[in-house]
């Protein structure tokens, strides 16, 4: 904890004038500006969205730099050509160290003249072609910003969820389920009951960790990691039951999900679906239910020091299990646009550790949702950029799991990331760790 | 003096973004893995005709046509050393053979795979070969959308079948049949340990093979060798028993096989890919206790030499065969979409040699590992019949 707290904010039951002092501004440590009451929940303090900006930022650079350091060296020609012609293996590393970035770039984003010559060229099929890259970056960020916002709901109530990825195939479950079991219903009553549905399972499976931690002191880190276990082995489960797995397949995979269910795409052609739409509501939500509502005030003053908010009158237990509820069912939400959007049907091993990419999400975010969001179109950029930059110049698809890693160890320190580019440390920017250590 | 230091930052990307927009060129796109050459060879000299090819291929036509064979990789990556690394193997030999153009993309997500397909169709290639039962929906999908390009998918088949995709399936418990009678007959203790990575049907098709075999040689001689770690009468016939949960984890392989040299096993085939190398060590370590080790998939001999003096055998299935008879038989236009069913008769499962074991096993078991094969294929004994120990 750099910053300390208003000082007066928390000397007595008095909650309001604490509450005043955070909904002022984002973060509880920071005074209060004079203009920043009272012009909405998405008011923007320029100043303080550069420098928080500042160190994310720079973490993606430098990862992009050793992650070209990484292309040229762990190409064996590179050694090869070294010996003989030093000067032509380092441009040659050069070269595709640019090629892969390049391909990387067009592959999450595609080309700006491209679309424009689509779109006045009309042709629905020159459209989506354009479009592709960015309808795919927006696919993969879809499930990576609800299990960033759900970390991080966690993180602001002092939370550590490491169980994302549990609550996810949870929702997944239950979602799938409705999905393909509630035969005849309209699409105004299906989708909604089986979104409804994957919130439930993963905020179940959020409820469970947070109620042990609640009554017993059980550690969320602990009880939520153990959860993640047993998810895998519940899907594993459920898909060998019958009546879940698909009828004449012997492999662990389950039935589909009906067109009543699905959600739909965004634009026909294109896989990028209302999934995203979904996620943005959610982040949207979330960010009134943190920093606007009085819930979202609780989690976070408990989250800073649970014994003043105790003090000051807030139910330190119900804030607790409130929080991993409400995580777990942003998780579990996740896997649902996975079922209902992307992938239409439950298979072991579905997510790629969504809620694990998730930590660094919420971490790189600095646990804002405008950030959360932020930070999963990174990751899906890379993912989506992988392909094309796999099949343009052979680069390892792990390379983006490299660089990934890189990001978040750079945010993680940001003293690490200053001394590199030599800035000096101002004020905090906000990427401390928002969990209480062990036993907390 | 922060600002300009944090604007030497943002100019340094600006060179490189500079940097990226000018004249790159980029490299050719390799035809072979950069990093991720399997270490899985062939038993077999690849030139050898597979008698699992879909079709009866005609003598290469002299001169190489342009022809790309694309591969899409599960989630489990290229360089699994199980079957998408086997499937690449048969993908390059087919490269060599026939001097096409040869290139897979990996998945790491299960968003990837219509990625990974929609970038093969843009590049218009002409076999793709899709790998597991996981790509099972996305291939069909692309199959549909694209009659013209030619699919082959590992270790799944449609019902009813989609005339541009050869559904590529193995008859694995065939030859692990024979591997049960071997483990039986060979056992000092008549116990045999075994387990999965995850209880699914190509996992568990080579562990009913196994019990299989050991129940034939109960029979056959009036002994009682047991199996651990597989029941396939278990849960209602559907089979049950020691899985490690995942196939990455070679410590809990380690941990497993020991658990069973404890119970007394002294011949463990571990069907878990990368795990059964933590298996192998286990094995290693009770060598002098006589303990053996089978194989799946690859020949383990050669895949993992450094086991090679406890590797009694490896029961085979040959997914680079399969996949280089479907990719000749577009190459020669006589591709045809269904179910292939890779056997002990086509050879596209079998026993490999016993390098280190050729003179611990006798001539008597050899014969009757003859017998037993020659019976399977005839039909007169079949895996289904001796499932039930009784």
């Amino acid at each position: 904890m750099s910053g300390q707290p208003p000082q007066g904010s928390w000397t007595g039951p008095d909650t309001t004038v604490a509450r005043e002092a955070a909904l002022g501004d984002e973060r509880i440590e920071k005074p209060s500006s004079p203009t920043g009451r009272g012009r909405g929940w998405l008011r923007v303090d320029l100043r303080s969205v550069a420098s928080s900006l500042v160190v994310p930022v720079l973490s993606v650079v430098t990862a992009l730099i050793i992650g070209g350091f990484v292309i040229v060296l762990s190409d064996p020609d590179f050694w090869a050509m070294l010996q003989s012609d030093p000067i032509g293996a380092i441009v040659k590393g050069l070269q595709d160290v640019i090629a892969s970035y390049q391909a990387l770039l067009t592959g999450s984003i595609g080309s700006p003249t491209e679309m424009i010559s689509a779109l006045a060229s009309g042709d629905p099929k020159e459209i989506t072609a354009a479009f592709q890259p960015i309808s795919e970056t927006l696919l993969s960020a879809t499930p990576l910003i609800f299990t960033g916002l759900a970390v991080a709901v966690g993180f602001r109530a002092g939370l550590f969820n490491i169980g994302a990825e549990g609550q996810l195939y949870i929702g997944a479950i239950f979602a799938v389920y409705v999905g393909f079991s509630f035969t005849g219903l309209p699409m105004f009553i299906h989708l909604p009951l089986a979104i409804a549905a994957g919130i439930l399972g993963g905020a179940i499976w959020g409820f469970v960790p947070g109620i042990l931690k609640a009554k017993t002191g059980a550690h969320e880190v602990i009880v939520t990691i153990m959860m993640n276990y047993i998810s895998y082995q519940v899907v594993m489960l459920v898909l060998k039951t019958e009546g879940f797995q698909r009828p004449g397949r012997d492999d662990p995979i389950s039935q589909n999900v009906l067109p009543s269910a699905t959600l739909p795409p965004l634009i026909d052609g294109l896989r990028v679906h209302w999934g995203f739409i979904l996620a943005l509501v959610a982040a949207a939500v979330v960010s009134w239910l943190l920093f606007r509502s009085t819930t979202g005030f609780e989690f976070r003053a408990v989250g800073l020091n649970p014994g003043a908010a105790r003090y000051a009158g807030m139910n330190i237990s119900r804030t607790i299990v409130l929080a991993m509820v409400i995580s777990g069912g942003l998780a579990g939400l996740a896997g649902t646009v996975e079922m209902l959007g992307t992938s239409g049907k439950l298979t072991p091993g579905f997510s790629p550790g969504y809620g694990f990419d998730a930590i660094a999400i919420a971490l790189i975010g600095g646990s804002r949702p405008s950030g959360v969001v932020a930070a999963a179109i990174l990751f899906g950029a890379l993912r989506a950029g992988a392909t094309p930059m796999q099949a343009a110049t052979g680069t390892p698809i792990d390379l983006v799991v490299v660089i990934q890693a890189l990001v978040i160890m750079f945010v993680a320190a940001p003293a690490l990331v200053r001394a590199i580019w030599r800035i000096k440390s101002g004020r905090a920017t906000g990427t401390e760790v928002f969990s209480k250590g062990w036993g907390a | 003096m922060r600002i300009p230091k944090f604007l030497v930052g943002i100019a340094s990307v600006a060179v490189i973004v500079a940097a990226c927009s000018s004249g790159a060129s980029p490299t050719p796109a390799p035809t072979e893995a950069p990093t991720a050459a399997p270490t899985a060879a062939p038993t077999a000299a690849p030139t050898e005709a597979p008698t699992a090819a879909p079709t009866e291929a005609p003598s290469p036509t002299a001169a190489p046509k342009a022809f790309k064979a694309c591969q899409v990789s599960d989630t489990g990556g290229i360089d699994d050393k199980g079957f998408n690394a086997n499937a690449w193997q048969g993908m390059q030999n087919a490269a060599t053979e026939l001097g096409i153009e040869v290139k897979f993309l990996e998945s790491k997500a299960e968003t990837d795979y219509e990625r990974n397909l929609q970038q093969f169709i843009d590049e218009n290639c002409d076999i793709i070969v899709t790998v597991g039962f996981l790509l099972g929906d996305a291939t069909a999908k692309f199959a549909n959308a694209n009659p013209l390009t030619e699919f082959a998918i590992v270790d799944y088949a449609y019902d009813p079948k989609i005339q541009n995709v050869a559904g590529l399936v193995f008859q694995t418990d065939e030859a692990a049949m024979m591997a049960g009678y071997l483990a039986a007959a060979m056992s000092k203790s008549g116990k045999i340990g075994t387990f999965g990575g995850i209880n699914i049907p190509p996992v568990t098709i080579f562990m009913n093979g196994l019990a299989a075999g050991i129940n034939y040689y109960n029979k056959a001689n009036g002994t009682s060798v047991e199996l651990l770690g597989w029941d396939p009468t278990a849960a209602d016939g559907k089979g049950d028993g020691t899985f490690t949960g995942d196939f990455s984890d070679k410590d809990k392989g380690k941990q497993v096989t020991l658990s069973f040299i404890q119970e007394g096993a002294d011949v463990i085939v571990p069907v878990a890919g990368p795990v059964g190398l933590g298996a192998a060590a286990a094995v290693q370590e009770n060598k002098d206790n006589g303990v053996m080790l089978i194989g799946v998939d690859t020949d383990q001999f050669v895949s993992a030499p450094e086991y090679g003096d406890v590797t009694l055998t490896s029961i085979l299935k040959r997914i680079d065969n399969a996949v280089t008879a479907a990719i000749k038989a577009s190459y020669d236009n006589t591709f045809m979409g269904g179910v292939y069913n890779n056997t002990l008769s086509n050879e596209g499962v079998g026993l490999a040699p016993f390098h280190d074991f050729e003179s611990a096993v006798s001539a008597d078991v050899k014969a009757a590992l003859d017998d037993l094969k020659a019976k399977i294929i005839s039909g007169e004994v079949k895996v289904s019949d001796y499932l039930s120990a009784k």
